[in-house]
């Protein structure tokens, strides 16, 4: 007889599992780990590698590489300012490593450590303690006024401060909440759709017309790739990009 | 006929050097922001600003409920910290939305 009735889980591919054997399982080494070790390695490898030849005139991969280490100098250049330069090893290694968690896990039989919120609110809060550390070491007491724009009345202090600091406070949840919505989005039309794949062409119901039928959802599957490669680039340089303007705040207050 | 040096190779010069730079890139015209600062589609504007409005009343709404069990008066922060979370949203929005004042110090 037929197997059970296939049904949509399209939840379970998120699940933490221990990765490396009897040994990774000792020590709780979890298959995001796993994912993250692959892709600082990854990261490494492309920067070593393509930099090895020193050639005047690039080849492909040392392009590559240059193209990523120039985007991100001239992205701190413009959105910090001068003094961006002493963060550009923090941001390119905050973009490069939510890019390639991103990209790694459209590959399959891999896992996207960008989907867990406990990952990306981790980086998050990361970026507002640096900012804010930043932002005490240069500007001392003074960063206070940051929650308090100068020339308001002082009448409305009562309101403009508490909603400062909550606008302040709530931007490490929107960067993790945008980035792992982002990625569990995705990650979950994909399993819809291939489930779709499989129970149109099992399906007894449409019978051979059913194989047929399933064409459709494999197509939708395929833009979905493509729409999905450019999420996850463009999540990246999101990410990124909001920490260089926090940074720029933290740098110049206002 | 060559006349080096006169007025009008001068200006000739500077136009050449001028399209030549704009060819290159190196004189970059300011590239129109979009909202939101990252040139992305409508949709993702969208979901910026849900999620920018929701993390705000959700930070509002933790601190209330938070300053509730510490001082012991139930409901009012919570209700108060509720509609300032709500302002903090509006605002994070406003500030995503709004093009930002030209930057002198780059």
């Amino acid at each position: 007889m037929a197997a059970a009735e296939p049904s949509i889980d399209a939840l379970g591919q998120f699940k933490l599992d221990t990765a490396l054997g009897a040994l990774g399982a000792s020590v709780n080494f979890t298959n995001s780990n796993f994912m993250m070790l692959v892709a600082g390695g990854l990261i490494l490898a492309l920067l070593y590698f393509g930099m090895r030849p020193k050639a005047i005139i690039p080849g492909r991969l040392q392009a590559l590489a240059e193209i990523a280490y120039d985007g991100i100098y001239s992205m701190c250049h413009e959105q910090i300012g001068h003094e961006g330069r002493a963060y550009f090893p923090f941001i390119f290694t905050l973009f490069f490593f939510v890019m390639f968690g991103n990209l790694l896990g459209l590959l399959p039989f891999t896992f996207t450590y960008t989907s867990h919120i406990a990952v990306t609110f981790g980086l998050a809060l990361i970026v507002i303690v640096v900012a804010t550390v930043v932002a005490l070491r240069i500007h001392g007491w003074k960063f206070f006024t940051y929650f308090f724009p100068e020339g308001a009345p002082k009448a409305l202090a009562p309101i403009i401060i508490p909603v400062e600091v909550i606008s302040y406070l709530s931007r490490p949840i929107s960067l993790s909440i945008r980035l792992c919505a982002n990625m569990v989005a995705g990650h979950v039309m994909f399993e819809v759709f291939a489930s779709f794949i499989v129970m149109m062409a099992a399906s007894s119901m449409l019978g051979h017309f059913g194989i047929v039928a399933a064409i459709g959802p494999m197509a939708l599957n395929v833009i979905l790739m493509g729409f999905e490669l450019l999420v996850a680039f463009l999540q990246a340089y999101v990410f990124a990009i909001l920490t260089c303007i926090y940074l720029h705040d933290a740098v110049h207050l206002h | 006929m060559m006349t080096v040096g006169s007025g009008d190779d001068r200006g000739d010069f500077e136009n050449r050097l001028k399209a030549a730079r704009t060819k290159q890139g190196l004189d970059s015209e300011p590239v129109e922001q979009s909202a939101g600062g990252n040139g992305s589609s409508l949709m993702s504007v969208g979901l910026r600003a849900g999620v920018e409005m929701v993390a705000g009343l959700g930070v509002g709404a933790v601190i209330g409920w938070a300053l509730d069990r510490w001082l012991h008066t139930s409901p009012v922060m919570l209700s108060l910290f509720v509609l300032m979370g709500g302002a903090a949203g509006v605002v994070n929005v406003w500030r995503m939305l709004t093009p930002k004042p030209k930057r002198m110090d780059v």
